[in-house]
């Protein structure tokens, strides 16, 4: 298994994930444009396309600009909701007081509606990146730190005997057992709650903000240039989807071994 | 000789003296799985314990390796009284457990490691093992990649890189098809052989177990009770043609009347 092999495989593996959805996008699309072009015909219901696309290569520069803060946001939100969802599924983990307290807490944020809550942030917490990044944190911590959690319980019960028949401690049999096992449920989490990211950082804004995609998209609303609102959307689908394609990419350096386990499933399921 | 921080007689390696134990169940009396065991094992000597399922031979291993405490009755490893878990005994599970996130080399150091060697030292201890155990090359390939009975040889490698005094194997092979799990016991008599290891085995196989021990322990079904010891004197080394001595046979049977059924064999 020499490393050209793998590649050659691992590139006709990603072809094979790939055409799919880029034909549908691409008919898509296509029908869009037929439909834009000659039934409706009017650029101010529906611009084709090819307008968006036109549209928004014009005003890159502004698009950039507006991109920037959102991901800003996006990131620092992102960041906050990993670390709180690590120590708290981590709490969770070590204590059952602690799991009991925490979890319907955190199953009642769910419930919360970003669009209620954003201008209640707004109000307290003013125009600045704190109430987004807290919006964002509010919207994707959830999956992450239920995955997490979840994780962490399914480490095998005669796994953790083995552990303490070496005589490992709580903590050790923590760090080398449930955190590895716990990490392919983290990444199916990640992937959930990532693309909630961006979307909690687009309507943190729509409630007040100086700059970023989403009061773009507002601004552009208000002066009827449907093209641009279209163009901003594809903005922010195109960084969503590079965005949930980066854990793939992620997973596989955190996890190499995973990819081993493909065929046969993962070691201890096979018992 | 009960009771007290050091006891035992002194010439054995582990010694299990009275050891009863029960299950807590709700709304109904305990679950006595283990009654009276008594029974004990020299240095070098190789043990094998066979009952039919429910004869409590799990609990009785939970119990050596100090993961449960017993109801009553005392484990005595080199003379010491087993209490909570134990750091002379090293124990290898049912399933081979392996951590498909470690390489073979990491999963054979995990013992050392929970025992404060450095990961780096760890390594360096258990790579001049991997040849002996045939996994020579294997060091960084991951469990996914290894056939069942490689696996099962580097479960035993992490038990035995552990250094402790009695090895506990639990039904080590039973996961194994019955070519691969030959091939294992030719491999494991010879391995002993070569290492007089202090073995406590647990077993389903009547063949397995005569094959590998110097003693068969029998247990009753439950509450598992000693019901006969069987003394295996086959010469040894024990080959291929060891299969094939009448005494063999003898002995076989020997085990299947002391476990009290003809037809409805384990």
């Amino acid at each position: 298994m020499t490393t050209p092999v793998i590649a050659g495989r691992t590139g006709r593996r990603v072809w094979r994930t790939l055409w799919p959805p880029l034909l549908l996008a691409v008919a898509l699309i296509a029908g869009w444009q037929l439909v834009g072009q000659f039934a409706i015909r009017d650029a101010q219901v529906l611009p084709t396309p090819w307008q968006v696309v036109s549209a928004g290569w014009q005003v890159r520069g502004d698009l950039w600009h507006n991109a920037l803060p959102t991901l800003e946001e996006t990131a620092a939100g992102f960041g906050l909701s990993f670390v709180l969802s690590w120590l708290i599924a981590t709490a969770m983990d070590f204590s059952d007081a602690a799991r009991r307290a925490v979890y319907p807490l955190l199953v009642a944020s769910q419930t919360i509606p970003v669009v209620a809550i954003a201008p209640l942030f707004v109000v307290i917490f003013g125009f600045h990146l704190l109430p987004k990044v807290l919006l964002v944190a509010l919207a994707t911590f959830f999956p992450l730190t239920a995955s997490l959690a979840e994780g962490f319980a399914t480490a095998d019960g005669d796994a953790m005997r083995l552990l303490r028949s070496m005589g490992a401690s709580r903590w050790q049999s923590f760090a080398k057992v449930r955190v590895p096992g716990a990490l392919p449920f983290f990444f199916t989490g990640l992937r959930v709650s990532i693309t909630y990211a961006i979307g909690g950082a687009v309507f943190a804004e729509y409630a007040g903000a100086e700059d970023g995609l989403g009061i773009y998209m507002q601004q552009m609303q208000s002066v009827f240039r449907r093209d641009l609102v279209f163009a901003t959307i594809l903005v922010i689908a195109l960084v969503s989807v590079l965005l949930f394609a980066s854990t793939y990419l992620l997973e596989r350096l955190v996890t190499p071994w995973r990819r081993f386990e493909t065929r046969r499933g993962s070691a201890q399921d096979r018992t | 000789m009960n009771g007290g921080e050091r006891a035992g007689d002194g010439q054995h390696r582990l010694e299990v003296r009275g050891l009863t134990h029960e299950f807590a169940r709700a709304d109904q009396a305990p679950l006595r799985v283990l009654e009276g065991l008594d029974f004990a094992v020299r240095p070098g000597e190789f043990t094998a314990i066979i009952g039919p399922s429910g004869s409590g031979k799990s609990t009785l291993f939970n119990l050596v390796a100090g993961l449960d405490r017993p109801t009553s009755g005392v484990i005595y490893v080199d003379g010491r009284a087993v209490t909570g878990h134990s750091e002379q005994v090293a124990y290898m599970p049912q399933k081979d457990l392996l951590f498909p996130w470690r390489t073979i080399e990491d999963n054979a150091a995990l013992g050392l490691e929970v025992q404060g060697t450095a990961k780096r030292a760890a390594r360096a201890a258990v790579r001049p093992l991997f040849p002996e155990f045939g996994l020579d090359g294997f060091e960084r390939s991951y469990p996914a990649q290894l056939s069942g009975g490689m696996r099962q040889r580097a479960a035993l490698l992490r038990t035995v890189a552990m250094q402790r005094s009695v090895l506990l194997l639990d039904e080590p092979f039973g996961a194994l098809d019955s070519l691969t799990r030959t091939q294992m016991q030719l491999w494991l008599a010879q391995m002993w052989q070569r290492h007089s290891w202090t073995v406590l085995l647990v077993t389903h196989d009547i063949r397995e177990a005569v094959f590998l021990a110097d003693s068969v322990h029998v247990l009753t079904s439950r509450p598992g009770r000693l019901a006969a010891r069987v003394v295996v004197d086959l010469p040894r080394p024990r080959t291929t043609q060891t299969f094939l001595q009448p005494e063999f046979a003898r002995l076989e049977q020997q085990v299947l009347s002391a476990l009290g059924t003809t037809s409805d064999v384990p």
